[in-house]
């Protein structure tokens, strides 16, 4: 760019009529953008706005003809139909999120942390192999899964999707806080051992305060990929311990199921991840920065 | 999330790693290696509980040869197969690469771009079950937001979406990939950051600029940072369920992971449909193989 700027003359007309093009350009990539990213959002809203009675959400209309929160209320006052227990599903989605966090930040943290500041002499073995477990794909073990948590006493129970989770979370988690751990220096181990710290306190004081960064990259994937999850959740558990992500599925077998209570249902469990990326952002943004910074 | 980009494609980075461990430490002591053992025997329990005991399990479930002559007789498992590669074949390349494009284009410095990055993400935050909900009734035929829009700029009646196999896998891969390019767009785009501004500024000196740009000096450098992504999303593109599930719904547009559910918990044949799974090990297995060397060499600490 320089260059063109400072040749001058003849060389600065197509310069300039370039540069118009590319911003003419990069206007239309993000309009285009801006429609593919919004649109299944937009028509969340269509349909959760609409009023309850007849089906005119789906009278090819772009704009909910007369718009009202009915569908909201209905869900908040668990009134619709398939939504009668929604705040206790909306309770078990966060038991599992939360303790499928809470877990993989300590079976992670604590396996990381004996591998490589303890120096595990094979233990690099373990967290290799950790890693094996994401060639197969999850949603292939479904039925193994099924048939084992029944043999170890977890049908029907959240504790089972939480395991399961867990299990699917922590080769990630390892890998993240290994390499992030190896970017604190030894010799804070070696100072405190001098002063006779004990392993647990080595982790307790040094290890977990200095890895709160990388702690929460984990932590907030462990809760998305439990908040993501539908097969699991749909097949390892019955009505009883249903969770919102399952009864959106529930309306499939119904024709004349309360869509606008549904989709307003379905924007009220997407808002907590996001009001967490948000609060997060800052941590978000120094992991993607990891490199400039310790290069 | 995304630092396991660091992962991916920082060779030179996680070398540098290796050579802070300072040189010619002992052997772990006494009680600090039962206290190493006690730290890592969580998650030693967990994976032998639940890694490596229901993969036992399943192979288990599906070594019965008479199980693989059901599956070639049954009609629909054929037509499950092509759906599966061209699911994952689309899926994951349409979606990688138009990643790539994008990660180039958020990488310049305006305002209204880092605006627009905020909303692109946003399809990541937002969970699987709920966005495909949502684009499954966007392109319920005739009453969709889709072909009403189609209705009311074009004035063209839209396609029935599902009722036609082709159209509605091709919807299945729409709603993938509006739910998972954001996140490799944003693994890519720190990909990018690390490349040194030095470079681009010796390339465009040599004339490389645009197109030849691209080409010639960052998809060079984001080469292999690419082939582990992708190999990465084949392996859980094959493993998804949700979208299939959910957008299309039907059967003929049944992938592998779906035709297992069904054959599991419709048709009560558990067997089967593990086994149905199982049959895509001889395309996992390869891909594994050449992920597992591709990360072997990019970070050898690990």
């Amino acid at each position: 760019m320089s260059i063109a700027l400072t040749s001058g003359g003849p060389a600065r007309r197509p310069y300039r009529l370039r540069r118009i093009f590319t911003e003419a350009g990069s206007i239309g990539i993000g309009v285009v953008l801006l429609i593919w990213s919004l649109l299944p959002v937009y028509n969340m809203f269509l349909i959760a706005l609409d009023p309850e009675e007849g089906e005119i959400e789906f009278d090819g209309n772009l704009w909910p003809p007369e718009p009202s929160l009915g569908g909201f209320r209905a869900v908040v006052t668990q009134q619709a139909r398939y939504l009668e227990d929604f705040w206790h599903q909306f309770g078990n989605s966060f038991y599992i999120g939360l303790l499928t966090m809470a877990l993989t930040v300590l079976i992670g943290s604590l396996a990381s942390f004996a591998v490589s500041r303890l120096r595990l002499g094979k233990g690099s073995l373990l967290t290799n192999a950790a890693l094996l477990t994401y060639a197969i794909p999850a949603s292939f073990l479904i039925v193994p899964y099924f048939r084992i948590m029944h043999s170890y006493g977890l049908g029907d129970n959240p504790w089972a999707v939480i395991a399961a989770q867990t299990t699917f979370a922590t080769p990630f988690a390892i890998l993240i806080l290994q390499l992030y751990g190896s970017l604190i220096p030894f010799e804070l181990d070696d100072a405190a051992r001098v002063d006779g710290a004990s392993p647990v306190q080595l982790y307790l004081r040094i290890y977990l305060p200095l890895m709160t960064p990388a702690l929460a990259i984990v932590a907030i994937y462990a809760l998305l990929l439990a908040w993501n999850d539908y097969l699991y959740q749909a097949v390892l558990l019955s009505v009883r311990n249903m969770t919102v992500s399952v009864t959106q599925g529930q309306l499939f077998e119904d024709v004349d199921a309360p869509y606008n209570a549904m989709m307003a249902a379905a924007i009220i469990y997407v808002l907590p991840p996001i009001a967490l990326l948000f609060a997060l952002r800052r941590y978000i943004a120094a992991s993607l920065t990891m490199g400039d910074v310790k290069g | 999330m995304s630092s396991m980009q660091q992962v991916l494609a920082g060779g030179p980075h996680v070398l540098v790693f290796g050579s802070g461990r300072p040189p010619g430490r002992g052997r772990l002591r006494g009680s600090d290696f039962k206290w190493a053992i006690a730290f890592v025997a969580p998650y030693a329990a967990v994976f032998l509980a639940f890694v490596v005991y229901p993969f036992g399990y399943a192979l288990w479930m599906a070594a019965k040869p008479s199980l693989y002559a059901d599956l070639i007789a049954d009609p629909t498992y054929l037509p499950t197969v092509v759906n599966t590669l061209f699911f994952v074949g689309l899926g994951v390349n349409v979606k990688m690469f138009l990643a790539l494009l994008l990660s180039g284009f958020f990488l310049r410095r305006r305002w209204w771009i880092r605006a627009l990055l905020a909303v692109y993400i946003l399809p990541w935050a937002i969970a699987a079950a709920q966005a495909c909900v949502s684009f499954h009734w966007m392109l319920t035929a005739r009453w969709g937001l889709v072909d009403g829009v189609l209705w009311a700029l074009f004035g063209i009646n839209g396609p029935e979406w599902f009722a036609d196999r082709w159209l509605a896998l091709g919807s299945d891969i729409a709603a993938y990939t509006w739910k998972w390019m954001p996140f490799w767009t944003v693994i890519f785009l720190a990909g990018r950051m690390t490349i040194p501004r030095d470079i681009y500024d010796a390339a465009e000196v040599d004339g490389a600029t645009g197109i030849r740009r691209f080409v010639h000096v960052t998809f060079p450098l984001l080469a292999n940072l690419y082939l582990v992504c992708t190999l990465l999303s084949t392996l859980w593109t094959l493993g998804d369920f949700t979208t299939v599930y959910l957008v299309s719904g039907g059967a003929s547009t049944d992938v592998l992971a779906t035709l297992g559910f069904r054959y599991a918990f419709d048709l009560a044949r558990p067997a089967l449909g593990v086994a149905a799974v199982m049959s895509a090990l001889p395309v996992l297995i390869p891909v594994v193989i050449v992920l597992m060397r591709r990360l072997r060499t990019s970070e050898v600490q690990l």
